[in-house]
């Protein structure tokens, strides 16, 4: 099939613009249309991953239509391992936000799904693109339906969490496109190849890669630019959480791997403790944090940022291993434990979101105190909660486990130092997660309202089921996953370690 | 003479011929077809438009009228586009007006010797034509401001407009006068073959008078004290004029007297320039964050874009000319859009120029917020619409010009520029109404105009190739 990748770009963005024109007058004929598109899409990454040749670093699909030919930028697609799994990841995520919202939403419902599609539209055109100023086209313009998300169906506060965050990410964005531009005026095109082969002296580098951190450090998020998530956590809609936690925070790590190590390899070799300082202290500062949080997504938000510490250690590490050990022996494992984290978190943290909306749903508050006692009255939620709780906390078997595993690993090789205080997280995460899932599962029903609760519909059972079963999958048989990913990490650790000095 | 070879100026004539129709057949029309004027003035936009099109374009560029009056690509693109945004611009007004009673002939009669005006100015190839550009459209404009003669507010707007006027004017005239005595000609053409070489003083002291005016006339600040009283006092339908066709006659001025005439001490001005757009920027940018009236906001986000269009020339380069000739045109699509929003909320009796009377208006009026909502994304500069192209165009030109300073400052100030933006989308999206507010204008035609508008903005981000060429290809 020529041009998937396109039409896996727009095919959810007509069909939520369909939705759209649908209204919220036909609003049943427009859920099921969202619901068709987001499987129509899933079903098109089965031939996405079938006939991706794991035995190649090189751009495959690829697709280049001439696109501004004054700035010799093309629409041009093109995935490699890195890429492949991320688009799945953002395929697979969408199909339960459109179930979840089904008798949800009521308010807007069209432009809900509306919003939802073109969002995964935009995110896979991220995720595809080869081309840099496509890549930022679709990078921006994502922000829009996120803001009017967290906007529109948001909490109490959702005015200040959406402008926070359009603003921090922003911030973040335009100075990116001060970078990218700059490197367009030496190299005369936008394609990200040409960009990663562009000669650079080590202060254009140094001004780059900060630039370039600015904009992926924001979406990570970073410490100590973390601030904007457990707002905008706090106050998304569910469908908005699962969708930030899941898939625009991977976003970041894809861009410290597509963008920062290939093209300022040698700024990323001298800058690379910053990002393991910030990292380390992501997970050990923001685990105690995440600690003494009382409302339920605001702990997972914080949890979020912890894992997601994992990723920029893993990637930053190999120049650590290489200091260390004077080999690239075992730095691409840190490269792998990041891409895997970033897999994995995307499953944990959505279904972790998800479960929330569950009982949110049911009681309306999101605050631990007001839970209790939960698997009394809803058993089967609960074990799908301790599921993904215990996959939270890198439980082997879960796949949680296989990217903390990978990265510790690659630590060690580095600094005895550097793995024992990531290893921290494993406690850490351990006691925020478990202690919140004691504190809603078990023990004595604690209110009125938790006893009359009602165990899972069938829709949630779908939902909650079909993410298990992947979060599972990847846990016990990460190997398929681990062969997509391997040519192209091999290559991303030749051009991070390269000088281009 | 020929007759043919007055034809690249068939602009200029058949306005001037359509400003005497007018105006008879509204004395004859009387109170009774009232309706007649506006017709006939769309009617004759389209006419000229057509004309141009079809007589107006030349192979090269051409001196007419012993050398007063240059006729070039560049010029007939910008006259078709004044055309263009004039026409959308009285369409867009008609309504308002009509409520208000000041729906007159001479309305429309002054929106066409404005319009005359902007083309003697984006064909001027002499100092002496420039001025009358200038100082046409400028009259015209404070009539215009000062038309609903019974608001206090717009007389005290066009007032504080005409004296401030008066003295950039003023100014404009005594720097063209250093500059003729130090060269010994208008001609702008001559200008730029004898100025060249170290400036002289007398020559510096000319120049900067001629860069006060022209910065009054874009607004740039320090010299931007009258726009955000002008914007806010005059009736809706006249800020929407100010602020699109003269936009495009202000970037002529300062393209055909800094860039073309004044080029041999490009260094000179492009630092002055420089210190203006920082000024401009952060003014702008920081003082509408506290704006209640959406009229006053949208004057200092025009002071800011107007910083943006600064930076174009403080490259000093074609290629910084096209990107603030992109900026303009780009701006002045958004512009008309917004403004014409505003038309289509205010009713009789209610002039929709408050922040707060946008509060719900996604609940009230789903197409108007959504066409608002499309524009104020585009100018903070967010893709997939076209302000994004415009503020890349002259990042982009910033770094071919080695400024990196100004880089890190426009970007940092369009972060700030997004907060005001993102709050007028914020009202009308996320709050609910408050109160009852008058139901908006339900004119058909004008809301097709302002759809297409909209889709316009979301057309050309998505394909920004060929205007993007054009500019490029009209200034070389």
């Amino acid at each position: 099939m020529p041009h998937l990748l396109s039409i896996l770009i727009w095919l959810p963005i007509a069909a939520g613009l369909g939705v759209l024109l649908l209204g919220d007058r036909n609003i049943s004929a427009g859920r099921w249309l969202a619901l068709a598109a987001a499987l129509v899409t899933l079903a098109l990454t089965v031939p996405l991953w079938g006939r991706f040749d794991t035995g190649t670093a090189a751009l495959q699909f690829v697709e280049k239509l001439p696109w501004i030919p004054r700035f010799q930028a093309y629409y041009a697609l093109g995935i490699d391992g890195i890429s492949l799994p991320l688009i799945v990841l953002t395929a697979f995520m969408t199909v339960p936000v459109v179930i979840a919202a089904w008798t949800v939403i009521e308010s807007r419902p069209a432009q809900y799904y509306a919003a939802f599609l073109i969002m995964e539209g935009l995110m896979i055109g991220v995720f595809s693109a080869s081309d840099a100023l496509l890549f930022y086209f679709f990078w921006e313009a994502m922000l829009i339906p996120m803001f009017l998300i967290i906007g529109i169906w948001g909490g109490p506060r959702r005015v200040y969490a959406t402008i926070k965050f359009f603003l921090f990410t922003f911030l973040g964005s335009v100075f990116m496109l001060a970078a990218l531009i700059y490197m367009y005026v030496k190299a005369g095109d936008y394609s990200i190849a040409s960009l990663q082969a562009l000669p650079l002296t080590l202060v254009e580098q140094r001004w780059i890669f900060l630039a370039f951190m600015l904009a992926f450090a924001v979406k990570v998020p970073m410490f100590p630019v973390h601030t904007w998530l457990p707002d905008a956590h706090v106050e998304a809609p569910t469908g908005g959480s699962v969708i930030l936690a899941a898939i625009m925070l991977k976003m970041g790590g894809y861009g410290f791997l597509r963008f920062s190590l290939p093209i300022a390899p040698d700024a990323s070799r001298e800058l690379d403790l910053l990002v393991i300082a910030l990292s380390l202290i992501a997970v050990i500062y923001i685990g105690f944090v995440a600690l003494v949080q009382q409302d339920m997504k605001k702990l997972i938000a914080y949890s979020s940022i912890a894992h997601m510490g994992f990723v920029t250690l893993g990637a930053f590490v190999i120049y650590e291993i290489v200091r260390a050990t004077g080999s690239t022996h075992g730095a691409g494992l840190g490269l792998d434990g990041a891409m895997v984290q970033m897999i994995s978190h995307g499953l944990i943290s959505g279904a972790l979101f998800l479960c929330v909306g569950v009982l949110y749903d049911r009681v309306h508050s999101r605050q631990i105190a007001d839970y209790g006692g939960v698997v009394n009255t809803m058993p089967v939620f609960a074990a799908f909660m301790v599921l993904f709780a215990l996959a939270n906390t890198g439980l082997p078997g879960t796949s949680g486990f296989v990217g903390e595993f990978l990265v510790i690993i690659a630590s060690f090789r580095a600094s005895f130092w550097y793995a024992a205080l990531a290893a921290v997280t494993l406690i850490l995460g351990a006691c925020y997660t478990l202690w919140l899932v004691k504190r809603v599962v078990f023990g004595a029903v604690a209110s009125p309202k938790v006893a009359a609760l009602e165990d899972l519909n069938p829709r949630e059972l779908v939902v909650l089921g079909s993410l298990a079963a992947a979060v599972l999958l990847v846990g016990i048989w990460p190997a398929p996953l681990l062969k997509v990913m391997q040519p192209t990490i091999h290559h991303l650790l030749t051009q991070a370690i390269a000088t281009k000095l | 003479m020929s007759l043919e070879s007055f034809a690249p100026a068939i602009a200029e004539i058949w306005l001037v011929a359509a400003i005497c129709i007018v105006l008879l057949v509204d004395v004859f029309a009387g109170e009774r077809r009232r309706g007649l004027t506006p017709t006939l003035t769309l009617l004759a936009l389209a006419l000229g438009a057509a004309l141009t099109v079809q007589y107006g374009e030349v192979a090269r560029r051409t001196l007419l009228f012993e050398g007063l009056y240059v006729a070039d690509e560049l010029g007939w693109a910008l006259k078709l586009a004044g055309f263009l945004v004039v026409a959308l611009a009285l369409l867009y007004s008609r309504s308002y007006l009509e409520n208000r009673s000041i729906l007159r002939g001479e309305y429309y009669v002054l929106a066409l010797t404005a319009l005359l005006g902007i083309f003697v100015l984006i064909s001027s190839a002499s100092l002496l034509t420039l001025y009358i550009g200038v100082e046409l459209l400028a009259l015209s404009v404070y009539s215009m401001v000062a038309f609903d003669r019974d608001s206090g507010v717009s007389a005290e707007a066009a007032m504080k407009y005409f004296v401030l006027g008066a003295i950039a004017s003023g100014t404009l005239l005594y720097g063209m006068s250093l500059i003729y005595g130090l060269t010994g000609t208008l001609s702008l053409s001559e200008i730029a073959v004898r100025l060249h070489g170290p400036a002289s003083p007398g020559l510096i002291l000319g120049l900067t008078f001629i860069v006060v005016a022209v910065a009054f006339k874009l607004g740039a600040v320090p010299f931007h004290m009258w726009l955000p009283d002008v914007y806010e006092g005059a009736p809706t339908s006249v800020t929407l004029f100010i602020g699109t066709a003269p936009k495009i006659a202000y970037f002529a001025l300062a393209l055909r007297l800094l860039a073309y005439g004044l080029a041999g001490v490009v260094a000179e001005w492009s630092q002055m320039l420089a210190a203006l757009a920082v000024l401009t920027l952060v003014v702008g940018n920081v003082v509408a964050i506290v704006q209640t009236n959406l009229k006053r906001m949208l004057a200092y986000s025009t002071i800011a874009n107007v910083g943006f269009i600064v930076l174009g020339f403080v490259a000093g380069t074609p290629e910084g000319y096209s990107a603030a000739l992109y900026y303009t045109l780009v701006y002045v699509l958004v512009a008309l859009g917004s403004f014409g929003v505003i038309l289509l909320a205010a009713s009789k009796g209610f002039e929709a120029d408050r922040l707060d009377d946008y509060r719900g208006l996604y609940q009230r009026d789903p197409m108007l917020a959504l066409a608002m909502m499309v524009l104020m994304f585009s100018t903070a500069g967010v893709p997939p619409f076209v302000g994004f192209w415009a503020k890349l165009r002259i990042f982009q030109v910033l770094w071919e010009s080695h400024h990196l300073w100004l880089v890190v400052l426009a970007a940092a100030m369009s972060v700030v520029g997004a907060y005001y933006y993102l709050r007028v989308i914020k009202l009308m999206y996320f709050d609910a109404p408050a109160g009852a507010l008058p139901p908006t204008a339900r004119s058909t035609g004008v809301r097709f105009a302002l759809g297409l508008n909209a889709l316009a903005v979301l057309l050309l981000g998505l394909l920004p190739g060929p205007l993007l060429d054009l500019c490029a290809r009209l200034i070389r």
